[in-house]
This record gives C-alpha cells, sequence and structure tokens, in this order.
C-alpha cells in the first residue's frame, strides 16, 4: 500500500510536469503539420507565462492572465508567421530570434515593472489556478486502487492540466477528420498541391501558426500562475525544446507525442522524488546527476531509438508560388 | 526577330484557326496575350482558339513559351496585356481557383498530390464541402465512382497517392480536375513519364472525354501523340504562334519545321568506306563483369573494341548495364571481373583508375544524367563549366580560382556550342536541358578527348540543338577520337554509330553494322527475342 501511494504520488506529479510540455508539443504539431518549424514554442511559453504572471498580479485575476498569455503567444507566432510566411524568412533563425527576444525582453520588463530582479510578486491564491477536486473523489477511495487512483492522480489537478488533455483530443480531432485538419497536413507535405487545388497556402499556415501561438500561451500560463505562484526568469528551462523533441519521437501525431510528453514528465517527475534517497551500491545520487537525467535520456531517445521519424515533407521550406 | 514579328503580324489575323466564327462554341480565346520576364519575351501576342469538345495540341520546343502560357491560363502568372475568354465570355484568372471557378483544370507535368494522402483525400482537398471530412468522404467517393464508371478512370481510392504506379497517379490528376467539374482540361507533357501503354490508356481516357463535350488541350514536343490524338494542333516558337492547323491536314515534318523554323535535313552521317584496318584502338574490353554491392550482376562477360575514328553505339532498353558501362569506363566504378584498356592504359579491380586520372588520360565523359553527374544546379554556368578542372593550372591559382579566366573560358565555350543564353553568370539550373547538355559537351570538348564516352546525348533535348549535337559528335570521330555513344534512342544510335552493340540483361546480346541496321531487328534483339545467331547479323 505504501508502495502504491508513492507510485500514485509520482504519477500524479508526471501529469504535473508534463501538462505544458503536453500543451506545447501540440502547439508544435499544428505549425509544424503546416509546413513552419518551431523552435520559438520555448520563447513563446517563456513570454506568455511572464505577460499572464504580470498581468495576475495587477488584476488578481487568472482568467485575464491565461487570456494574455495567448494573447502574446499569438503575437509572437504571427511575428513568426510574418518572417517566416510572408517573407519566407530562415524558420529556424526566426525562432532562435524569438527565443532570445524573449528571454531578454522578459527580464528587462520584469525588471522595470515589479523591481524584484526579473521576478514577478508572487501571487495569492484567488490569482492562480488552484487545484479542483473532482466530483466522487472522496467517496471513490473507498474503492481499492482504481479509486484511489481517481482521487490520488486523476482528481486534484488546476484546470490547465486537463485543458491540456482535452487538446490532446482536439488536435487528434481537428487533424485527421476534418476539413481544416486535411488542407493543413496538404499544406505540409506539398503546398504547391494544396495552391493548385486553389487555396491559399499562407492563410492556412498562418492559421496553424496562430493556433500555436495560442497553445503555447496556455502552457507558459501554466507554468507562472499554476505550476509556480510567479515568473521567474528563465523558467522555462528548456522545456520548449523538450515538447519539440517529443513531438519528434511521437512523429507529428498527437496521442503519439502525448505519450513521449508523458514519459518525459514522468522522468522528471521520478529525478524530484529520487533527490536524497540513498540508493544501495551507489549511494547517494547527487541532484545535479537527477535533473540531468531527462535530458541525458533525450539525447540517448533521439539518437537512436525511434526508429525512422518522417517529417512533413515540406517542413522548413518558404513556399514560393513563381516556378 | 524582327521579320518573325512582321510575319506575325501580318500573319496573325490572317490565319484562319481552325475553328470557326461564332464565340460560344469555342471553349477558350486568347486575345494578344504577352508576358516578359525581365528581358525575356516569354509569350508575345498569343492568339488561340479552341472549339468545345476537341482535343486541341500545343507543340513548341523547349522554352518556346508553352509552359507560361498555361501557367497564365491556371493563374500562376499575370499576363502584361491581353486577355482570356472562356465560352465566348472575358474572364480574369488571379490564381488557381479563379480558373477552377472558370472550369479549367490542369493536369500538370510534375504530378501536384500529397503523397502521404490518399487518392480520395487529394481529390477532396479543396473541394470538401463539409467542414467534416466523414461527410465530404462519403460524397467524394460516390462521385469517383461515377467518374470513373463514366470515364474508364480505375483507381484505388483508398491507396497512398505514392503507392501508386505513375499512370495512376496521372489518372488521379485527371479525377481532381473533373471531380470539381472540369470542362477544360490542360495537360502539360502528360506522356513524358507514362509507359507506351500507360500512354495508350490515356489517351483512351483523353477520347472519353472528348465525347463527353469536354475539351482538351494538349501540350507536348511529342509530334507522333499530335498526329495520333489531336484534333487541331498550334505550334509556338520563340514565344509567338507561328500556326494553327487541323491535324489532319499537316505532318509530322511539317510540324516539325515550324517549331524549329527551317527545314530539318535527315542526314546520313556516315562515313564512305571502312576504318584502315591498321587503325589503332581506343577503347578495348576483355570480359567485363560487375557485381554490385546487392551482389546482383550487373554486367558480364563484356568484350569489345572501339577504334579510334569509330562510334560505337551500345543500343538497348533503359536499364541493361549501358549506365554501368558508362561508369565503369570513366573510372566512376569498378569493374569485377576483366578489365579495360583505354587510351593505352589499363584498368581492372586490381588497378582502379580514377575519373581525373581518366581526364588526364584524354578520356572524357559526357554522363547520362546531367543534373546530377555533370553540372551542379546552384552553380553559375562559369563554375558548372569547369567542374572536373577546377584545380587546372589555368584556373587555379594555388587555391584561389581565376574567376576572370573562368568566365572567359565559359564565354567562348558557350559562342562555341551557341548555348543560349551566353551569360556565364546565369544559375545552371536555369539554362534549358538542351543548353545545359551544350555546356557539358563544350566543356568535355575543350579537352579535345581521345576517347569520348557519351551518355543519352540528346535526352530532352530540342530538334535545333540535337542537329547540333550530332555534328560535334561526328566532327570528333574525323578527328580520329574513338566514341562510345550510349543512347536510348534508335535513330540517334542508326544515324550516327559505325557499328551498334545490343545489350540485354548486362550481356551484349547482338551486334550489328550501323549502316545496315534497322529498327525492327534492333527492336528485336532488344527483347532479346531475334532468331538469328548473332554471326549473321555482323556485316
Amino acid at each position: 500500500m505504501e508502495a502504491l501511494s508513492g507510485f500514485f504520488a509520482i504519477l500524479d506529479a508526471t501529469l504535473r510536469v508534463s501538462t505544458p510540455l503536453i500543451l506545447a508539443a501540440m502547439a508544435g504539431l499544428f505549425s509544424e503539420r503546416s509546413g513552419i518549424v518551431d523552435i520559438s514554442l520555448e520563447g513563446k511559453m517563456l513570454a506568455s507565462a511572464f505577460a499572464a504572471a504580470a498581468v495576475a498580479a495587477v488584476t488578481g485575476s487568472a482568467w485575464l492572465a491565461l487570456g494574455t498569455g495567448m494573447l502574446v503567444g499569438v503575437v509572437l507566432a504571427l511575428v513568426h508567421g510574418f518572417a517566416c510566411i510572408t517573407h519566407r524568412g530562415n524558420q529556424v533563425v526566426s525562432g532562435l530570434a524569438i527565443n532570445i527576444l524573449a528571454s531578454g525582453l522578459t527580464v528587462v520588463l520584469g525588471i522595470a515593472w515589479f523591481a524584484q530582479g526579473g521576478q514577478t510578486p508572487s501571487l495569492g491564491s484567488d490569482a492562480r489556478f488552484m487545484p479542483l477536486e473532482l466530483p466522487l473523489a472522496e467517496a471513490a477511495r473507498a474503492i481499492p486502487v482504481i479509486g484511489t487512483f481517481y482521487a490520488d492522480v486523476i482528481s486534484g489537478h488546476n484546470v490547465l492540466v486537463y485543458v491540456a488533455w482535452v487538446a490532446v483530443f482536439a488536435t487528434w480531432w481537428v487533424v485527421y477528420r476534418t476539413r481544416f485538419g486535411l488542407r493543413i497536413r496538404a499544406v505540409g507535405e506539398n503546398p504547391l498541391a494544396v495552391d493548385t487545388a486553389g487555396l491559399s497556402v499562407s492563410r492556412l499556415r498562418y492559421s496553424a501558426v496562430a493556433i500555436c501561438g495560442a497553445l503555447s500561451g496556455i502552457a507558459g500560463t501554466y507554468l507562472s500562475t499554476a505550476q509556480n505562484a510567479s515568473f521567474v526568469r528563465e523558467m522555462t528551462a528548456g522545456q520548449g525544446y523538450i515538447a519539440l523533441a517529443a513531438l519528434i519521437f511521437g512523429k507529428w501525431r498527437p496521442v503519439p507525442a502525448m505519450l513521449a510528453c508523458l514519459m518525459f514528465g514522468f522522468l522528471d517527475a521520478v529525478a524530484i522524488r529520487m533527490q536524497g534517497v540513498v540508493l544501495p551500491v551507489i549511494g547517494e545520487v547527487p541532484v545535479q546527476a537527477i535533473q540531468a537525467l531527462p535530458y541525458i535520456l533525450t539525447v540517448i531517445l533521439l539518437a537512436g531509438f525511434i526508429g525512422r521519424a518522417t517529417a512533413p515533407k515540406a517542413v522548413g521550406i518558404p513556399f514560393l508560388k513563381e516556378r | 526577330m524582327v521579320d518573325i514579328n512582321d510575319a506575325d503580324a501580318g500573319g496573325g489575323t490572317s490565319v484562319n484557326p481552325p475553328a470557326q466564327s461564332g464565340d460560344d462554341s469555342l471553349a477558350i480565346e486568347l486575345r494578344g496575350i504577352s508576358k516578359r520576364f525581365g528581358a525575356v519575351r516569354a509569350n508575345q501576342n498569343i492568339d488561340l482558339k479552341v472549339a468545345r469538345g476537341t482535343i486541341h495540341g500545343i507543340v513548341g520546343e523547349n522554352g518556346a513559351g508553352k509552359s507560361t502560357l498555361m501557367s497564365i491560363l491556371y493563374g500562376f502568372y499575370q499576363a502584361d496585356s491581353g486577355e482570356v475568354l472562356i465560352n465566348g465570355k472575358p474572364v480574369a484568372i488571379h490564381d488557381s481557383s479563379d480558373a477552377i471557378a472558370a472550369g479549367i483544370g490542369m493536369v500538370h507535368q510534375h504530378f501536384m498530390l500529397v503523397d502521404t494522402f490518399s487518392v480520395l483525400e487529394n481529390v477532396m482537398l479543396g473541394a470538401e464541402g463539409n467542414a467534416l471530412l466523414s461527410h465530404s468522404a462519403s460524397a467524394a467517393r460516390k462521385e469517383l465512382q461515377r467518374l470513373a464508371d463514366e470515364y474508364q478512370l480505375s483507381v484505388h481510392v483508398d491507396s497512398l497517392v505514392s503507392d501508386l504506379p505513375v499512370g495512376e497517379q496521372q489518372r488521379t490528376e485527371i479525377l481532381k480536375a473533373l471531380y470539381r467539374h472540369a470542362e477544360i482540361l490542360i495537360l502539360d507533357e502528360p506522356t513524358g513519364v507514362l509507359t507506351p501503354q500507360e500512354a495508350d490508356q490515356l489517351f483512351v481516357v483523353l477520347n472519353a472525354l472528348k465525347e463527353r463535350g469536354v475539351t482538351v488541350i494538349l501540350i507536348t514536343h511529342k509530334l507522333r501523340e499530335i498526329m495520333d490524338v489531336t484534333d487541331t494542333v498550334s505550334v509556338l516558337r520563340m514565344g509567338e504562334m507561328v500556326s494553327h492547323l487541323n491535324t489532319r491536314d499537316t505532318s509530322m515534318s511539317e510540324l516539325a519545321e515550324l517549331m524549329v523554323g527551317r527545314k530539318l535535313e535527315s542526314r546520313n552521317y556516315h562515313r564512305d568506306g571502312p576504318l584502315p584496318p591498321a587503325t589503332g584502338e581506343g577503347i578495348e574490353v576483355v570480359n567485363l563483369g560487375v557485381i554490385d554491392k546487392s551482389g546482383k550482376q550487373r554486367l558480364k562477360n563484356l568484350s569489345f573494341e572501339v577504334k579510334r575514328g569509330e562510334i560505337v553505339g551500345v543500343a538497348g532498353v533503359a536499364g541493361n548495364g549501358q549506365s554501368m558501362l558508362l561508369e565503369v569506363l570513366s573510372g566512376i566504378s569498378l569493374p569485377t571481373t576483366g578489365h579495360f584498356v583505354i587510351n593505352g592504359q589499363k584498368a581492372s579491380a586490381d588497378e582502379p583508375v580514377s575519373p581525373s586520372r581518366m581526364r588526364e588520360l584524354k578520356v572524357q565523359h559526357v554522363p547520362e544524367d546531367r543534373l546530377k553527374l555533370g553540372l551542379v544546379k546552384s552553380f553559375t554556368a562559369a563554375e558548372s563549366s569547369v567542374l572536373g578542372y577546377q584545380r587546372a593550372r589555368r584556373f587555379n591559382l594555388r587555391g584561389l580560382l581565376k574567376l576572370k579566366t573562368i568566365r572567359a573560358t565559359c564565354r567562348r565555350l558557350m559562342e562555341g556550342l551557341d548555348v543560349r543564353p551566353a551569360d556565364p553568370n546565369l544559375k545552371s539550373a536555369s539554362f534549358s536541358g538542351g543548353n545545359q547538355q551544350k555546356l557539358i559537351l563544350a566543356r568535355e570538348l575543350e579537352r579535345e578527348p581521345e576517347v569520348l564516352l557519351v551518355g543519352q546525348p540528346t535526352r530532352g533535348v530540342d530538334i535545333g540543338a540535337i542537329e547540333l549535337i550530332h555534328e560535334k559528335i561526328i566532327e570528333m570521330r574525323d578527328k580520329g577520337c574513338a566514341i562510345l555513344l550510349v543512347s536510348v534512342e534508335l535513330d540517334e544510335i542508326m544515324s550516327l554509330a559505325d557499328r551498334i552493340i545490343v545489350m540485354y540483361e548486362g550481356q551484349i546480346v547482338a551486334e550489328v553494322n550501323g549502316r545496315d541496321a534497322n529498327k525492327t531487328q534492333l527492336g528485336l534483339m532488344m527483347a532479346n527475342a531475334h532468331q538469328e545467331p548473332v554471326q549473321d547479323s555482323v556485316a
């Protein structure tokens, strides 16, 4: 029983840690499926996290914070789109520029507005997304294993965690079951086919990029107003890149990408749990080694364990109409 | 240029297009379409009338402006002047959706299909009708079935496009157009990628479309197809319409002359007498064999020789070892067994000779695949014109390229073989196939080869340029160069080669005298179906 509740605690943490990854991976999926490489997930999350925390600190409203976070995400996505779609710029360079911009601007604005060394003031519980008790969670505890799983793992998260799950399903449905999804997939594979079918390549790519911005906005908001209670400089700490890696693991498909995010989240949760634990033979594992574990595994897995990942064929190539 | 203009200004109106008056009987009418790219006049004052329910051919050499004209019709480009009338009414076509709305469907030379989609998804794309795919899919499936029955366009609706043979991909493109209710179907070089059987099947479909009142425009440079399937034909030359004709009133030779703008003589290049018996050997191949990495026997027991001043043609259906033979002789690939002596240098598996050593030996190679082995597409013509010789003292000053010399040399090469445009700073990719080929040929001939290996010298090359390339090859022969000519064009081999060897599955199955060869016999040999023993056919 002790072991089980410990395991459930890790699963519970897994969900919390993987939420921003899942949201960012779905964001990246829209963008990359439409043919636009997006390494600026990181920057968009960071900027949104800052914007959301700042608005929450000033207005005290978590929902207003979410709206602002999404708005900032969309604006940055449109900047990326303007560079890559309208002006056919290099998508990696543009993404990198947004990351650098976000990293610098959040700190500069943070110092200018709040004078706390780049942090935002810590938020009270009203200004944050707080854990929700799902219906019947307490009653379900009576049922062994399944009931406790429901009460301890499924229930008790903030609303954005559930939004992330819905986002996975919604992404799958939009991409595979709707006309818009068909067009998005087509434009990432062969934009010329889309153009000759009488559709606008730019309009499709702009919409995909905008959806990407909104989803990364939610991911950023989650970091500063749900998982934590303030913005801290560089708080994304590479999660945008991890999400991108998960997207590649998942071969640009929603459910496999989510599973990859959960795996990264699980590794992270284990790493937190292992801190200070004395293992037989090895002894106490240094904190740094444990924290590095997810990244080391990322490298190993990316290097050879996922097989061939075929990207959308036109990803990264600016569309030029004239032949 | 000037007299062509004059002729056209006078002739453009007086030439009677085959379609008779009555505007609304015309599916398409173009009036005075002009388009220029910088200094290049791609289309100049083009008039065209195509009657509804006919098959109309448009012929012209590469770069004559066919593709530009069709791109204007499909909204890729905007014409600088002129108007387009569909069913007698002027329309403005700014993009593909305008063209589709006007009832125009286009089958591009390079298919506009999403490889990872099924046929059904490809057909639906852009014409889904409903925001939910499941609704659109069932409607599309029903409609596709109807179209397939009506026009004999059978396709596997749920297969991925990438799994389909080329012919079926093309049918998917036609279905895409019909699904959008196209009444005018434009096909750009549709048979370039098809086998003869697939091409025949396509023509059956086109005739079925015509019977149902669809207007078909067929763009091609294959005159036989024009003669076989079209009702009327227009000829484009250097951006201008030079003639509109009824197909039944014309002939292939007339069309060819109109395309090129001058008379084409079929020439006999064969030398008058046999070579003197004491002539030295340029290439001697002894029991040559190649087994590739996958263990497949690519060449088997080849033995032949090419004397100086002789052209030996290698005939065969593509993929029967000819490419490998060229690669081995030019030093790119190693033989597994046997050896060969080329311009006095012996080479075998134990004594490999590198391509650059071959160049030093004055063994020059004009490769079959000019875009892969002949030049670098993104290089300028000047850079491509010294590929393989970039280390030569003339072009290289201890590591630094002598750009001025390179450009000057390139310009001289271009003038020598009439490469157009003669601009060394242009990207190699922006030249037409014929001009790329002429540049490569000029580069290799510049070294005064003693042995010349030529692969498919006129593949994708205009009629006019073909003549020039053939003359150059003959000129080299007369200078005493030993020439091995690989080509899938039987006419080419028959008119140039002194002797012809026929390859089948990596072996030589027959050898005939070039002067006595006939096409039927060669065709049978290429399929290894000739009855007579090899000895009888050797002169």
